[in-house]
């Protein structure tokens, strides 16, 4: 049996042509069957049965009940151990459920393993992971591609049917960028909107939680699941969740989308441009009227995001230091000593380069001119966008600046990996919420992506946008 | 006043300034709602966000917030409406987070003052720079295990505010005055148990020396002093070292000290390539705590009467001194007692000196020597006032009062009672004290007359005796009256 959306499994369940048990063989199967893709970092088949027959026991009402559901492995969760897909964690067994997985578990889902990551999300291509690269479903044999980073297991695993949705983190597009990559849909939504609670933390101020589904409904139904307050986030916001899904309205009557001139950018194929151009004249079709924007300080974006991200990073990473949990080096002879192994063995490169950045930017007598400096511009980046959406209600760009690359490609170069960002750095950098759903093909017949966005708290509009234009390619 | 102090060849001034961690009382932590109470067993009082675990997020304690309002209210300063949380990083075993949270730019509580009361009636302003909030540590064990260290995160996010004051103390008595004051202002305020002991109040002496007139030296920072005595100590001896260096033409490193108290000497806590740099940056997980005028207010309200008014009420209603009345009001339960007694009964508002003298000589020696504080005291407020009360309307002499005053230590008796029991009562009968009078002199006569032939101090033996025969009863100025007229009616 295929199992094409939420909305089609729920009727399934609900008119009794499936079991929750044979949901929960099906997937099993199927991750099987696809373990040389390396999506997961956890998979226990045990567990998935086990929770299969606790599922059964809940009210049909719960939203999700049997949903299969695959979380990043930066979300902690009580059932299966936490990496965040580095060494340092290695076996770390967490006592607590983070907020949003344990709402999803309150509505029933079901959770097949924990997906493969950039470890502590830092990276483009979940090349970084102390338990090695995921490879994009779809790519040829002969060619294995990326499945862009840092949430690259969770696309990955949408992607191959081996969930119906997947929680990602988007810290600055690490779930648009690998929805892009794998030809799903995935939501950032508004700095806040979901609770950070128990999340490995990579950057706090732009940490996000988020959602990726095969098609846009099942984004709003997923969404609407794992946003809320938590008092126990003090970044967390305060503000009513609308019902996404009952509230879906591919009418884009009078809307205006601002199509910003700074993401023309050299070097951007013809193909993505030409995908952004239909997008445009399909929305335009549709009712919405098209207008030219600028968001003078874009340049700015990714030289901001690579300071102030890394400089939280350094201070967010100094927890891991052997003393509590996780793995400890043997042999060190001085605490000081332990400090240096421990993290020079249990962090891998590319995050040993952010903490040092990190580090450097907030050292004495550089602060001023690096992390202060990045923080009026993020100041002016954000202005730019509310200065934008006073007369736009969306804002319409291309997710990445590639299709996915092949696995290998940018490995060494830092540089070039993190311009893979540059589309989607903006919106993280002013906390406002963004799409990106399949939009094309290229030459190759990969997916190529485009990313719809709006201000604070506006999912809505997003998805009722996103939704529309998903009609597309139907 | 002076302060300056002698060298071999010069007189200096030291210049000092005190940074005081006092704990918050609070029943919770700063940012996690775990315990704060002290001497439980070890890493019993940790949450996860104590802890540091992946993906625990630090939430603001209002209480705490509150406490320091309130002791920035206590310390006359500015309570600022905007204040920001910063991280400080560095690694340490006991620091789970791998930073503390503190307030680095933006203080919750800005400019003070806190005034010093010395013994010849003068007083001394001394500034507060400003008082922010941080998170304690937690407590490395080096000495249970031979080849371990162990970690008990117990007080490991526990609030504390660190108050800064200017470098305006200027000797080590002045030192130990002023941070007594602030401990007692905490105490009133209720914002700090002040306990020494426990760590619950700490300090770290910066000081400095220079010839009068001069700018001020290079400072060295003697860390984590929890008693008065140490601080005292630590001072004078840094002062000298400082001194003598200069003197023979050193030159002072500035240096993070520890003090030694088993040899009463300093040392330097790290060599200078250790120094740290502590990045500090705003606190990701924290928003700026902004505090409305309208809370603050409110807050204002709440504030008890504070050791320097209730000194001030005390010169001015009871005639105090201005030194006795500091005395009185640097401990709260001292002056709560205080006031107590005179409150128990109108008459005592004009004896207040006396009852200050039994409460801080008599009362304080019994209290000390059973090692009993004075809020347990089995003396009652009330019970001394009436002691009082009978010592002034002549009902016992001050002499027997102290023996009645250890009855009721002991027994927790009215003095009344006691006085009945024991037939204590003074005599102040005349006809019974002439009784006692004659019969001195009946049996003294050859004393009489040499008394009468000049030898006046012999008027004392006859007070003796007769103060013996009536077993310390009688009325020392009755029995003295009626001792004269008696022999002055002989000659």
């Amino acid at each position: 049996m295929e199992f094409k959306s939420i909305t089609q499994l729920k009727t399934l369940l609900d008119e009794n042509k499936i079991s929750i048990k044979e949901i929960a063989e099906t997937y099993i199967k199927r991750i099987n069957e696809k373990k040389e893709l390396n999506i997961f970092v956890y998979f226990n088949e045990d567990i998935i049965h086990y929770q299969a027959k606790e599922i059964e026991k809940l009210p049909n009402d719960k939203t999700l009940k049997g949903i299969p559901i695959a979380v990043k492995d930066l979300f902690c969760t009580k059932s299966m151990p936490t990496t965040a897909g580095s060494k340092i964690l290695e076996n770390f067994k967490p006592t607590y459920e983070s907020f949003v997985t344990q709402k999803l578990i309150n509505q029933g889902s079901m959770f097949v393993g924990k997906t493969n990551l950039d470890e502590f999300a830092m990276g483009s291509a979940t090349n970084t992971s102390y338990f090695g690269n995921t490879i994009n479903p779809l790519s040829k044999n002969d060619n294995p591609l990326a499945p862009g980073g840092s949430s690259g297991g969770s696309a990955a695993a949408v992607a191959a049917d081996l969930c119906l949705g997947a929680t990602g983190t988007d810290t600055g597009g690490s779930i648009r960028q690998p929805a892009s990559f794998c030809g799903v849909v995935g939501i950032k939504p508004t700095y806040g909107l979901c609770s950070r609670w128990g999340i490995a933390a990579f950057a706090s101020s732009l940490d996000q939680a988020g959602i990726f589904s095969k098609n846009v409904k099942d984004a709003s139904i997923l969404l609407q699941e794992i946003a809320g307050y938590d008092q126990r986030d003090s970044t967390s916001s305060n503000v009513q969740v609308p019902s996404f899904y009952k509230n879906l309205n591919p009418s884009l009557d009078g809307k205006v989308v601002g199509i910003p001139k700074e993401y023309t950018v050299d070097g951007i194929s013809d193909e993505i441009n030409g995908v952004w151009e239909e997008a445009i004249k399909s929305l335009e079709k549709k009712g919405a009227k098209i207008k030219y924007v600028s968001l003078p300080h874009t340049k700015y974006a990714l030289p901001t995001y690579y300071i102030i991200a890394p400089a939280e990073a350094s201070s967010n990473l100094a927890r891991y230091d052997g003393v509590k949990y996780g793995f400890r080096a043997s042999d060190a002879k001085s605490l000081d000593d332990m400090y240096e192994l421990t993290r020079s063995e249990g962090f891998g490169k590319e995050v040993k380069r952010r903490i040092l950045i990190g580090t450097y930017v907030l050292s004495a007598g550089y602060y001023d001119a690096y992390y202060l400096k990045a923080q009026k511009v993020r100041k002016l980046i954000a202005n730019d966008f509310v200065e934008t959406f006073s007369d736009c209600d969306l804002i319409l760009t291309p997710t990445a600046p590639s299709a996915a690359f092949p696995l290998n490609e940018k490995q060494d170069d830092p540089i070039k990996m993190y311009l893979n960002d540059v589309f989607t750095v903006p919106a993280s950098l002013a906390g406002i919420p963004g799409i990106s759903i399949p939009y094309g093909k290229d030459k190759q017949g990969l997916p190529l992506g485009i990313q719809l966005l709006s201000k604070h708290y506006n999912e809505q509009e997003i998805f009722n946008a996103a939704f529309a234009l998903e009609k597309d390619y139907e | 006043m002076s302060n300056l102090v002698k060298g071999k060849k010069y007189q200096w001034e030291t210049v000092i300034g005190l940074e005081i961690h006092a704990q918050v009382k609070s029943n919770s932590k700063l940012f996690s709602n775990s315990s704060t109470v002290f001497g439980s067993k070890p890493n019993s009082q940790v949450s996860l966000v104590d802890a540091a675990m992946p993906g625990m997020l630090p939430v603001i304690n209002k209480y705490c917030i509150e406490q320091a309002v309130k002791t920035g209210i206590g310390l006359k300063a500015k309570i600022n409406n905007y204040s920001v949380f910063d991280r400080k990083n560095y690694f340490y075993a006991d620091l789970p987070q791998g930073y503390q949270i503190s307030q680095y730019k933006y203080p919750i509580v800005g400019e003070g003052k806190v005034t010093i009361d010395f013994k010849d009636g003068s007083s001394k302003d001394i500034r507060i720079v400003r008082l922010h909030l941080e998170q304690d540590a937690g407590k490395s064990l080096h000495d249970q295990n031979p080849t371990k260290t162990y970690v008990d995160l117990n007080r490991s996010g526990v609030a504390l505010m660190e108050i800064v004051s200017e470098p305006d103390i200027r000797s080590a008595d002045e030192a130990g005055l002023y941070i007594s004051k602030i401990r007692s202002i905490l105490m009133y305020l209720d914002t700090c148990d002040g306990n020494m002991q426990e760590g619950s109040l700490r300090a770290d002496v910066n000081i400095s020396v220079r010839k009068p007139g001069d700018d001020y030296g290079t400072r060295c920072e003697i860390k984590n002093l929890n008693s008065i005595k140490f601080i005292k100590q630590a001072i004078n001896y840094e002062v000298k070292r400082q001194i003598e260096t200069l003197e023979e033409g050193g030159v002072i490193d500035q240096n993070t000290l520890l003090f030694n108290t088993s040899n009463g000497k300093t040392r330097p806590m790290r060599s200078k390539e250790e120094a740290h740099d502590y990045r500090y940056f705003p606190d990701p997980d924290l928003l700026p705590l902004e505090i409305n005028q309208k809370d603050i207010d409110k807050l204002k309200i709440s504030i008890p009467e504070l050791p320097d008014d209730r000194k001030k009420r005390y010169v001015k209603d009871y005639s105090l001194s201005n030194y006795d009345a500091s005395v009185l009001t640097a401990d709260k339960s001292v002056s709560d007692y205080f006031d107590t007694v005179i409150k128990s009964d109108k008459s005592l508002q004009d004896s207040s000196k006396i009852v200050v003298n039994w409460i801080t000589s008599e009362l304080f020696s019994l209290l000390k020597d059973n090692n009993i504080e004075i809020y347990d005291s089995p003396v009652s407020p009330n019970h001394l006032g009436k002691l009082v009360n009978l010592i002034k309307a002549n009902v016992i002499s001050g002499k027997i009062a102290k023996d009645v005053l250890l009855e009721m230590f002991n027994s927790k008796e009215d003095p009344e009672i006691i006085i009945q029991k024991k037939g204590l009562k003074q005599v102040t009968d005349t006809s019974e004290i002439e009784i006692i009078v004659d019969e001195v002199l009946l049996n003294n006569k050859k004393m009489v007359e040499e008394y009468l032939s000049g030898k006046d101090k012999l008027l004392g033996f006859f007070i003796g005796q007769s103060m013996k025969k009536s077993k310390g009863k009688a009325n020392p100025k009755i029995l003295n009256d009626i001792l004269k007229n008696k022999l002055s009616k002989k000659n």
